[in-house]
């Protein structure tokens, strides 16, 4: 008796773990990509809404200003500046750059879609044979590379300059960065959302801390730009810096500014950052090169 | 003359006193210099796998290294744990940060 009652014990939970295994097979095969999928389309559209809810008076093809959008003071100053700008000197040696030819007679312009022409606003993107992410600033050096050329720095004013011109060439066409159907690449977008909000730095600041948290607000003699749109103005000149910047020196002076070592420019959290954030301001249009305080 | 051999005697226990005393000076806080050194460059190194070291973790292992240089031990021995305990922090932050990073994002 006692057998029995064992061996129908057994059968009853072998028949269970069956049924259990069966019943885990087809939640699995139901489930959509998975509870963690991501969907950068829809976190891009929060990511706006974000911003628009925050500030309703403002129009959203403005964020591309940054703090101008957000202080009447500083955007009077601004706009009267821009008769003038400060970033026209580099703008002009950008075309000039842009224009001169390598070692061997090929140009910038023969690595480059439609000859370099308008196109910022496609960069950075996903590439498929390297499995990176490519910014303009890291194509450009590769087109020098290419053509037997030394890479130039990607802080320094030249690439600043070249990256002015490109901008100008591309102003009011909106960013249309491309997110392929690629894990690599879906993962350079995660892993620059993830750079973005990770707090960093002997201040635990991070890039959110003061784009999303506190875009409007002051920080010393500073107006917090929104984190919507702010890739759109690079390459910026700034007076802080008495110069021009690209957005590698951007990102390198954020993490300093929070007490972080820096990473070595064009890296790759540096890349998919970049990537991130273009991505999530696809739509405003391009309006670089900037000038910011 | 046996006063004189006294008093040279005396100075000479005196000499070989104060250099055993200094000998031993000299290298224990050297030596714990370079203990605590070593630990606050590996906690840095840690930190660099991480991808997040801080400015002023450098700055103290900097000045720790520059008052080794001038000998002074005892401040190089203050910075060079100053520098670690600023080294533990970055890493904890990178490690909590591992998760942490989702409060903040924008759904």
């Amino acid at each position: 008796m006692a057998t029995r009652v064992g061996r129908t014990g057994r059968r009853l939970s072998v028949r269970f773990l069956l049924i259990s295994l069966a019943s885990l097979v087809v939640t699995l095969l139901q489930a959509p990509a998975g509870a963690d999928s991501v969907d950068p389309a829809a976190e891009a559209r929060a990511f706006r809404d974000y911003f628009l809810h925050k500030f309703p008076n403002v129009k959203p093809d403005d964020f591309v200003n940054g703090p101008y959008a957000l202080n009447e003071d500083m955007r009077r100053q601004w706009e009267e500046k821009e008769q003038f700008p400060p970033y026209e000197f580099s703008l002009e040696n950008g075309k000039e750059l842009f224009a001169r030819p390598f070692a061997n007679g090929k140009h910038y312009a023969d690595c480059f879609a439609d000859q370099g022409i308008a196109i910022r606003q496609n960069y950075p993107q996903f590439d498929a044979a390297s499995g990176k992410v490519v910014t303009l600033e890291l194509a450009l050096n590769q087109c020098r590379e290419a053509n037997g050329e030394k890479a130039i720095s990607y802080t320094g004013e030249d690439m600043a300059a070249l990256t002015a011109y490109m901008a100008y060439t591309s102003r009011g066409m909106p960013f249309d960065i491309k997110i392929p159907n690629d894990p690599r690449a879906i993962e350079a977008y995660e892993n620059g959302k993830r750079y973005f909000y990770t707090r960093r730095g002997q201040l635990n600041f991070s890039c959110a801390t003061c784009h999303v948290q506190n875009p409007g607000e002051h920080l010393r003699a500073e107006v917090l730009a929104p984190a919507l749109g702010i890739l759109n103005a690079m390459p910026i000149y700034r007076s802080e810096w008495g110069g021009m910047g690209t957005t590698s020196r951007r990102f390198i002076s954020c993490n300093s500014q929070v007490r972080g070592v820096p990473l070595p420019p064009q890296s790759d959290e540096y890349r998919d950052l970049e990537y991130y954030l273009s991505y999530v301001s696809n739509g405003l249009p391009i309006s670089g090169p900037g000038s910011r305080p | 003359m046996r006063r004189l051999s006294k008093v040279s005697l005396g100075i000479l226990g005196l000499l070989a006193i104060l250099s055993t005393k200094s000998a031993a000076f000299a290298a224990g806080p050297e030596a714990d210099f370079k203990t605590a050194y070593a630990a606050a460059e590996a906690a840095e190194k840690q930190a660099g796998v991480l991808r997040n070291q801080w400015l002023p973790t450098e700055t103290a292992l900097a000045d720790a290294r520059k008052a080794a240089e001038k000998s002074d031990f005892d401040r190089a021995v203050a910075a060079a744990k100053e520098a670690e305990a600023l080294a533990k922090a970055s890493i904890f932050q990178a490690n909590s940060e591992k998760e942490a990073w989702k409060n903040l994002e924008i759904r």
